[in-house]
């Protein structure tokens, strides 16, 4: 198989040639930009994509620098953008993924580069670090293990198969304008702890993962679950840390405001009602907040995409309703 | 710039973050460099599980016993019972740090049966053990403020004065060359598979912390002692985990025969590794395999345990060879997985080298002898890390901190220049390491013989002299990987010269010894251990020590 590989590249302390790639967006927009350079190789039919870069590395260009170890998905090294996706090198078939030809192979723009496909760890781990992820045990003695259902490990046994590769923070849509966001990567081992029922802590757990930039930041996007490359699916981890929080009475953050008003809204009406969704989300008392948001509300009139000022209900609202009562919860 | 620690931990596995945690909570200040991200360490890939006589019809005796008769009476009986007797409170420590571990219907710990053992002993977390425990003790180390140096790479080790007192590393992030001085050093850095191609193990265990003890003058023991594992996938020799045997998973050949039943009857699939990888050589030799493989067959195991206990193998099939093991047997042989030998240490990880401490797959106890059995790794970390940590926090209190070590980092910064500068002559690491790898697997593989070692030893030497004109293309500063590979290729020499040479001395086959030129074991001759020191100007100097026996006289070894 005749491959074209076109690799992002990032040398800071020397001149490459090749095409220059777009700036980074803030907070690296002064670092210098990537360079694409052109690798054309075969390789055989059922090669990886990490294959590929090896035998760039082996025999073209020693100079290429990837990190890798096992090359079987298991340390978690080689993540990194392939045509546009976070994906693992070393399990991505070349033929999978080649587009007329070629394919194309960076680190990511949410990721500073170090150097050529190694990007900097340092805010991923940080991230994952600040969300407490380590068992604070309930008192057990030490000669004896804790006493737990194997369905209890078998529910976390999910979140342990992650091997902290990144791919979900790289192509995270709320990390993207947020990078304060926590991140589905850390907020899947938060759950994996909050969840333990080893561990003493879940309380507090629950009420710090519900601040902002917790999993209320979570846009739904599903970019985590579809990347992850170990069936992790963070998401899924994320909503489990919304429904524990709520049900442990942690619902004065904009999420669950927002969550209750969505859900209100249908109940009463049958539809959202987009006019009171906003003012109920930031808290009818959060003056600050409200006045923070009117300039949007302006621009909206403008635009002409004001929702009507009176809501009307559907027909048939009290089937709804009855729906809502069936199914229980908070709102009934 | 120099940089003070009492403890110095190279390597940042199970070994290196147990002992760190240890020398740590015992009031010492400890600094880890590891030359990857902790958590992309090599232990993570150990899938089987972790052995512990904890089950009341088990004992810790049972368990030695076990060991010993695996390790084919090579191993220290001594250390052996220390680390069979302490298992049981560390798995129960790494549960207590939050492994989710496997349990049983009473919500207790349950276990798996694994080769080589007369009781089920291994505990497990799916087939991604090594990673669970990897994973728990890193977030323990974070919890407890262990300071790591991350993707840090070791280039020698400071001994002034015969007594081991830090180490040059290089900070690959940002190419600079660092003094760690500390009063106690902490080898932890993992086992040397790379020195063979293929191998199961990860593209960052080239035997560098085997190496940095050799040239610091300490000895390397039993490094004859190289185990091929039994079932490493098709082709890309990935690891296929003992644990699909441990759950009842057959061997067929060609003609579908569980073979086993002709060569170990009574344990069949589960007999030590070096019995069933001699066993599946033979049916390839004499023609009942398929291109180069025998076969491992689950089919009958049915998918939802597969799906359940053993989700990373399905995979890794799956992507690697497009088979899925619910329908088809898959093409498996026996590659080299592991080493038993290392750097001398007694059993509380002290090496002969004043200062210096071994632990894990670097360190030879010894406990695993000529062969290790299944899921003793994994414990072999936690027990002698923990001992290495607590025993070098307890050594740095009377030793006194030093001044000097700017001439030696100066003499390394200018090594590594000297090895930057030199000019291209056609050389490669790359194509040495394939020499090197291909080499070893053929000539010092699970069947040697003399003629085939001398050779190899005289083409290792020959690859030594080549491997000091390969030169660095890339001159960049940051992250140079072309500099560690030449380094690291630099060990991995040292790693095959005292393997070969090990194996060349050791006349008679114990463990993973199999001479075809002396096919019996030889108790009269050989019931001791082989060391390989290096010595400035002149060959490596073999001698040999006693093994240690306690209460169990070696027997006759049948499975």
């Amino acid at each position: 198989m005749h491959v074209k590989m076109v690799v992002g590249r990032y040398a800071p302390d020397r001149k490459l040639d090749g095409e220059l790639g777009a700036p980074y967006p803030p907070p690296y927009a002064d670092k210098p930009r990537k360079t694409y350079q052109t690798f054309e190789i075969d390789l055989h039919d059922e090669a990886m994509v990490l294959d590929g870069l090896i035998h760039i590395r082996e025999h073209v260009d020693e100079s290429l620098v990837v990190r890798c170890s096992c090359r079987c998905a298991i340390c978690g090294s080689c993540a990194m953008w392939i045509n546009g996706h976070a994906k693992l090198a070393c399990t991505t078939k070349m033929k999978d993924v080649i587009e007329n030809g070629a394919v194309r192979v960076e680190a990511p723009p949410s990721m500073m580069p170090v150097r050529d496909l190694v990007w900097d760890m340092g805010p991923f781990m940080e991230k994952m670090r600040s969300v407490k992820p380590w068992l604070e045990g309930k008192p057990v003695s030490p000669d004896e293990e804790y006493r737990v259902p194997n369905e209890a490990m078998d529910e976390l046994v999910q979140e342990v198969s992650c091997i902290s590769c990144g791919a979900c923070l790289m192509d995270c849509e709320s990390y993207a304008v947020n990078d304060k966001f926590l991140g589905p990567h850390a907020l899947a081992r938060a759950y994996r702890y909050a969840n333990d029922p080893r561990d003493s802590m879940q309380q507090e757990r629950l009420k710090e993962y519900s601040d902002p930039n917790g999993v209320w930041d979570c846009t739904h996007c599903y970019e985590c679950v579809h990347v992850c490359p170990k069936g992790v699916a963070p998401l899924e981890q994320i909503l489990k840390i919304r429904q524990m929080s709520v049900a442990a009475g942690y619902t004065n953050n904009a999420g669950t405001r927002h969550a209750l008003a969505f859900a209100e809204s249908v109940r009463d009406s049958g539809r959202l009602n987009e006019l009171t969704l906003m003012p109920k989300s930031l808290g009818l008392f959060n003056i600050k907040a409200q006045l923070q948001s009117l300039p949007s509300a302006f621009n909206l009139l403008r635009a002409g995409k004001l929702p009507p000022i009176i809501h009307h209900k559907i027909p048939g609202v009290t089937r709804v309703k009855a729906i809502f009562k069936k199914v229980g919860g908070p709102l009934t | 710039m120099i940089i003070d620690y009492d403890v110095l931990v190279l390597g940042a596995g199970l070994a290196g973050m147990r002992a760190a945690l240890e020398a740590k909570r015992r009031g010492a200040s400890v600094g880890v460099i590891s030359k990857v991200h902790p958590l992309r360490s090599h232990s993570g890939a150990a899938e089987g599980g972790i052995n512990a006589a904890l089950d009341p019809g088990d004992s810790w005796e049972i368990h030695a016993f076990d060991t010993i008769k695996g390790s084919d009476y090579l191993a220290d009986q001594d250390a052996v019972e220390i680390m069979c007797r302490e298992a049981p409170r560390d798995l129960i420590e790494m549960e207590h740090m939050g492994v989710v571990f496997f349990r049983g219907p009473d919500g207790k710990l349950g276990t798996r049966a694994f080769g080589g053992a007369s009781k089920a002993r291994t505990y497990f977390v799916a087939d991604i053990t090594g990673q669970a425990l990897l994973n728990a003790l890193y977030d323990t180390i974070l919890k407890e403020g262990v300071k790591t140096h991350d993707e840090w790479f070791a280039t020698a080790l400071y001994v002034p004065d015969g007594t081991c007192r830090g180490a040059v590393a290089i900070d690959m992030l940002r190419g600079e060359l660092h003094l760690l001085r500390a009063k106690a050093v902490i080898l932890a850095a993992g086992g040397m598979g790379r020195v063979y191609e293929p191998s199961t193990n990860a593209l960052i265990c080239t035997g560098d912390g085997h190496a940095l003890a050799y040239r610091a003058g300490a000895p390397l023991m039993d490094m004859e002692m190289v185990q091929y594992h039994p079932t490493t996938l098709k082709g890309t020799g990935f690891l296929m985990t003992e644990g699909a045997r441990g759950e009842g998973a057959y061997l067929t050949n060609k003609d579908g025969e569980r073979f086993m039943q002709r060569y170990a009857p009574k344990m069949m699939e589960l007999a030590s590794r070096d019995v069933v990888s001699r066993s599946e050589t033979i049916e390839l030799a004499e023609g009942r395999g398929v291109d180069g493989c025998v076969f491992l067959d689950l089919r009958h195991l049915g998918a939802e345990l597969i799906h359940k206990k053993l989700p990373q193998i399905h995979e890794i099939a799956l992507n690697f060879l497009g088979l899925d093991m619910v329908e088809v047997p898959i093409p498996i042989r026996p590659g080299m997985h592991y080493i038993m030998g290392g750097v001398k240490t007694d059993p509380d990880g002290a090496t002969p080298l004043a200062g210096l401490y071994a632990a894990g797959e670097c360190a030879c106890v010894s406990v695993h002898g000529g062969n290790r059995l299944g899921a003793n790794s994994l414990l072999d970390t936690l027990v002698f890390g923990r001992r290495a940590g607590a025993h070098s926090a307890d050594y740095v209190k009377s030793v006194k901190p030093l001044t000097t070590g700017e001439e030696f980092l100066k003499s390394e910064q200018q090594r590594i220049q000297a090895l930057l500068d030199r000019p291209y002559k056609g050389e490669t690491h790359a194509r040495l390491r394939l020499e090197l790898g291909t080499l070893m697997d053929e000539k010092v593989g699970v069947y040697r013989d003399e003629a085939g070692l001398e050779d190899a030893l005289a083409k290792v030497r020959a690859i030594r002299t080549r491997a000091r004109s390969v030169s660095v293309q890339d001159k960049g500063r940051i992250y140079n990987q072309a500099l560690l590979f030449a380094l690291e290729l630099d060990y991995m020499i040292d790693c095959a010269e005292a393997t070969i040479m090990s194996a060349i001395e050791r006349k008679e086959s114990r463990g993973a010894q199999a001479r075809s030129d002396y096919p019996k074991r030889d108790d009269a001759n050989w019931l001791k251990h082989i060391l390989v020191t290096q010595t400035p100007g002149a060959d490596p100097k073999i001698s040999y020590l006693p093994v240690t026996i306690t209460k169990w006289q070696p027997m006759e070894r049948t499975y």
